[in-house]
């Protein structure tokens, strides 16, 4: 059952990346380039997706999930300078190519060459961030 | 095209419904990078299959729809691959550090009121608009 809602999940987030046209990386720049042909789709894609997940935290409230166990519980309120710093270099990157994780990984069968590079670095990336947090940690402390 | 903003609100119902079943269902919080980031680093060793079976969900669904759509699927990513290369180590080391990323943060953070998300997509979009304006408009090489 848990394989199988997570199939589910993952598909019905595959196939809205994909008819939303996120996984096109000029619709993507295009909401970014407010100094450009700014493009608003992103805006609808994003209140689009918040609308049924609004729903779905108000419905955890006195529950537990299908398969059990539980929810998680919100996540530490404070804003660390890891939220901010890993957040700029982001939206740095994610301005540079107009990809984000979930279409990066969803167009891998039609992003051709560039978008394995992508994924690789993205991936090559994701391993590396336990060194750059403990030297932003080191920063931090220092500061 | 003038019908963008409804295949993107559809769209974007789509990807929250994924985002309700995952949450509903399997008590989880649906973020591209989490997912993908835990199976890396161990961190979600325990849910390996269940992250495994999300992200196969994820590559297999465009490939269905595909034959449905009668032009061209492009994503029109820059043919420069150093902006590749740097573009993708920066989004890699991002999200794993600040924990999330346009689903974490943005669609699951926001849709509970959560400041960590809001504060979040605030800097990842503000980051995006401003490398974007200086690498596309003042340096024009993007």
């Amino acid at each position: 059952m848990r394989l199988f809602l997570a199939l589910i999940a993952g598909s019905l987030f595959g196939a809205g990346l994909f008819v939303s046209g996120m996984t096109d990386t000029t619709k993507v720049q295009g909401w970014l380039d407010v100094f450009g042909n700014w493009d608003p789709t992103l805006a609808f894609v994003m209140g689009g997706a918040i609308i049924p997940m609004f729903f779905a935290w108000r419905l955890t409230a006195n529950r537990k999930p299908a398969v059990g166990g539980e929810f998680p519980v919100p996540p530490r309120p404070e804003l660390d300078h890891r939220l901010i710093t890993g957040s700029v270099m982001f939206g740095m990157g994610w301005g540079l190519a107009g990809l984000c994780p979930g279409p990066a990984i969803a167009s891998i069968t039609y992003g051709g060459i560039g978008g394995l590079v992508f994924l690789g670095a993205m991936i090559a990336g994701m391993m590396m961030a336990p060194r750059v947090n403990a030297q932003l940690d080191r920063l931090a402390a220092a500061a | 095209m003038e019908t963008d903003w409804i295949w993107g609100l559809v769209g974007g119902m789509l990807i929250g419904l994924g985002g309700a079943v995952y949450l509903l269902g399997n008590g989880r919080i649906m973020g591209a990078s989490g997912i993908l980031g835990g199976l890396l680093d161990g961190s979600g060793r325990n849910s390996a299959a269940e992250r495994i079976v999300f992200l196969f969900g994820v590559v297999v669904a465009p490939l269905i729809l595909w034959p449905l759509y009668n032009v061209e699927i492009d994503t029109h990513l820059t043919k420069d691959i150093v902006v590749v290369i740097a573009a993708g180590l920066l989004v890699g080391i991002g999200t794993r550090v600040a924990n999330g990323c346009t689903s974490g943060h943005g669609v699951c953070g926001i849709s509970r009121f959560s400041l960590r998300g809001i504060v979040a997509t605030v800097f990842y979009i503000l980051a995006g608009g401003l490398t974007l304006a200086v690498f596309r408009h003042v340096l024009g090489v993007i």
